[in-house]
């Protein structure tokens, strides 16, 4: 049995295939690393025992039998407890949703157990996955597995720091504003969000739906090209996923960089960055250019206003979307002799106090007489900051920025004040709002062994080049496993 | 800008939550702080920018391949959403009583 701290994808499958481990016995492995490091992380909220060890003999017959293997044949992976799981509590980090059992899986979760992943349960994240650093769950807060004080990221925090602990080989996350790729740069693992549509939303429990996307947290990049092509497509099931086909994204990863022309926006430079974060990245914007990549100056004039536009179109959404926890279908009910009641108090008992916060946020800016100034207006403003892209990406095949302005932060420590927490996803919202693929990828740590990370944005559908490009980047700056 | 008691009570009433009297205060004063914030937005033109109201859709004319056709299908899962239930009465959902006699 490997002695190795991370699996990745091509590891298990080489393994498995000349029977140095069998894929029980993986899966037995990884639970053992759980049961061993959970107690100290709070990665994991709740574990799928018997589906992965059902999942892991079935891949352990198809060995047996010479049968061809699929792409993530026996490969540990672990789901963001706001994504469906048929049979397995999904709680949403939430009080309210605390016995649920999901019905149905997510599309995500069906694609990826029917490639041969092994679900080994639910990781913790930010109620209804809004926050930056899981200290909203209500489960209690995830520790970072590289600083035990700090915190992981959010809101995939759990996600984030079950991959970067070797918990699992990779892990869904979600990512609305950042949640996938900030938690990902906080930990020091890749992390991945996929074109708005490419990846089916089925079962993913909502948050704002018109900028929720699935994507993988891995390993490595190339473990993310695995998970994306398997994941993405047209479902049936997801109006808003797009018909289009989905390319072999590992195939085309190794491509040489000569000639891409990849963009840096000084708006993303300036004033809150911390100058550890922003030297390094300087310096992976300098590697890129080594390996063959053109680099062309950018300025984004609306950039300053995504925060702003952000947290009006998202909690407006959410106040819609969490107007179904009422205690009538599903999750707590505070009984109560009249329905009304009965509603206000099932929402003031299960509700935590971000999310209470964002559905007053979000009920205010929909409300009569405030409609047209905040969210219309705010629609209006999304509209111009996806215009910076286009235009930007008229001249630039990719956009380099950093992906949070500060390495993880201390536990606790913002806690106090929401807005300087929403302050903090500003780089990230930006691509959340025009819809576009994005990455964090490891760019080298702060001088007290933080990790920090390097976003790569390119255009709709192209997420074969924000994986090319990190991925040489990945090979070069020597994080490779 | 400035936030009052009554807006928060009123919008609180609007998204159906009973805050408690700490509560009302925290979120008046958080409110009246994002608030003021988020109306940095004023400052730009948008007179004439359209809304995003979709993230990607077909242009008009073209094909909505994403949108299926609309035909029935079987959908037996009543006993499953209904096993999810705080209180149920195959087929129903038991609430309190909503019209008085």
């Amino acid at each position: 049995m490997s002695t190795a701290a991370s699996w990745t994808i091509s590891a298990v499958r080489d393994a498995l295939r000349t029977k140095e481990i069998s894929a029980r016995e993986l899966t037995k492995d990884f639970f053992a690393r759980i049961q061993n490091r959970n107690r100290e992380l709070n990665a994991f909220l709740a574990l799928s025992i018997d589906r992965a060890y059902a999942q892991a003999d079935r891949i352990d017959v198809m060995i047996a039998k010479g049968d061809v293997l699929p792409p993530l044949a026996g490969v540990p992976i672990a789901i963001k407890d706001v994504i469906s799981t048929r049979g397995v509590v999904t709680t949403c980090g939430s009080k309210i949703l605390e016995t649920y059992v999901p019905p149905y899986d997510a599309t995500a979760v069906e694609r990826l157990e029917t490639a041969g992943a092994v679900i080994l349960g639910k990781t913790n994240c930010d109620e209804f996955a809004m926050g930056s650093s899981n200290e909203n769950s209500a489960y209690g807060p995830v520790r970072n597995p590289v600083a035990l004080d700090r915190v992981p990221g959010g809101s995939s925090g759990g996600s984030a720091a079950a991959v970067a602990a070797g918990l699992a080989v990779a892990a869904l996350g979600t990512d609305t504003g950042g949640s996938i790729r900030q938690p990902g740069a906080c930990c020091g693992v890749p992390g991945m969000m996929p074109t708005y549509g490419r990846v089916s939303r089925y079962g993913l429990i909502a948050f704002a739906s018109s900028l929720d996307r699935i994507g993988p947290l891995t390993q490595n990049v190339t473990d993310a090209a695995v998970l994306m092509s398997v994941m993405a497509g047209h479902d049936p099931n997801d109006s808003t996923s797009a018909a289009l086909p989905v390319p072999d994204y590992a195939a085309k990863l190794e491509q040489p960089l000569a000639g891409i022309r990849i963009g840096v926006p000084e708006d993303y430079f300036g004033e809150g960055l911390d100058p550890e974060v922003g030297e390094k990245v300087l310096a992976g914007i300098a590697l890129l250019e080594k390996l063959g990549a053109k680099r062309i100056p950018l300025h984004m004039p609306h950039t300053d206003y995504a925060i702003a536009t952000y947290y009006i179109v998202a909690t407006a959404e959410a106040s819609s979307n969490l107007a179904r926890y009422d205690g009538v279908r599903y999750g707590l009910r505070v009984p109560s002799s009249s329905l009304r009641e009965m509603y206000k108090k099932t929402r003031e008992r299960g509700f935590g106090p971000e999310v209470k916060r964002r559905i007053m946020l979000g009920t205010y800016v929909l409300s009569a007489g405030y409609y047209d100034a905040y969210y219309l207006r705010a629609q209006k403003v999304r509209s111009l900051i996806a215009r910076d892209f286009a235009n930007a990406f008229q001249k630039v095949d990719a956009i380099i920025t950093p992906t949070a302005p500060t390495p993880a932060f201390r536990l606790g420590e913002r806690t106090a004040d929401p807005l300087q927490m929403y302050l903090a996803d500003i780089y990230t919202v930006t691509g959340s709002l025009a819809g576009i693929p994005g990455i964090s990828v490891p760019c080298g740590k702060t001088k007290a062994g933080l990790p920090i990370g390097m976003q790569i944005f390119a255009p709709h559908f192209e997420e074969g080049r924000v994986l090319q490009l990190a991925r040489a980047f990945e090979k070069a700056d020597g994080f490779t496993i | 800008m400035t936030i009052s008691r009554e807006d928060v009570l009123r919008v609180a009433d609007l998204a159906h939550l009973e805050l408690t009297p700490e509560e009302i205060e925290l979120y008046r004063g958080q409110l009246d702080e994002i608030l003021a914030y988020v109306g940095k937005l004023e400052k730009l033109d948008v007179a004439n920018v359209e809304p995003m109201a979709q993230v990607l859709f077909a242009a008009p004319g073209e094909d909505h391949p994403e949108l299926r056709d609309d035909t029935l299908v079987a959908c037996d899962i009543a006993d499953a959403v209904l096993a999810q239930a705080p209180d149920a009465a195959k087929p129903f959902f038991r609430v309190p009583r909503v019209i008085e006699r």
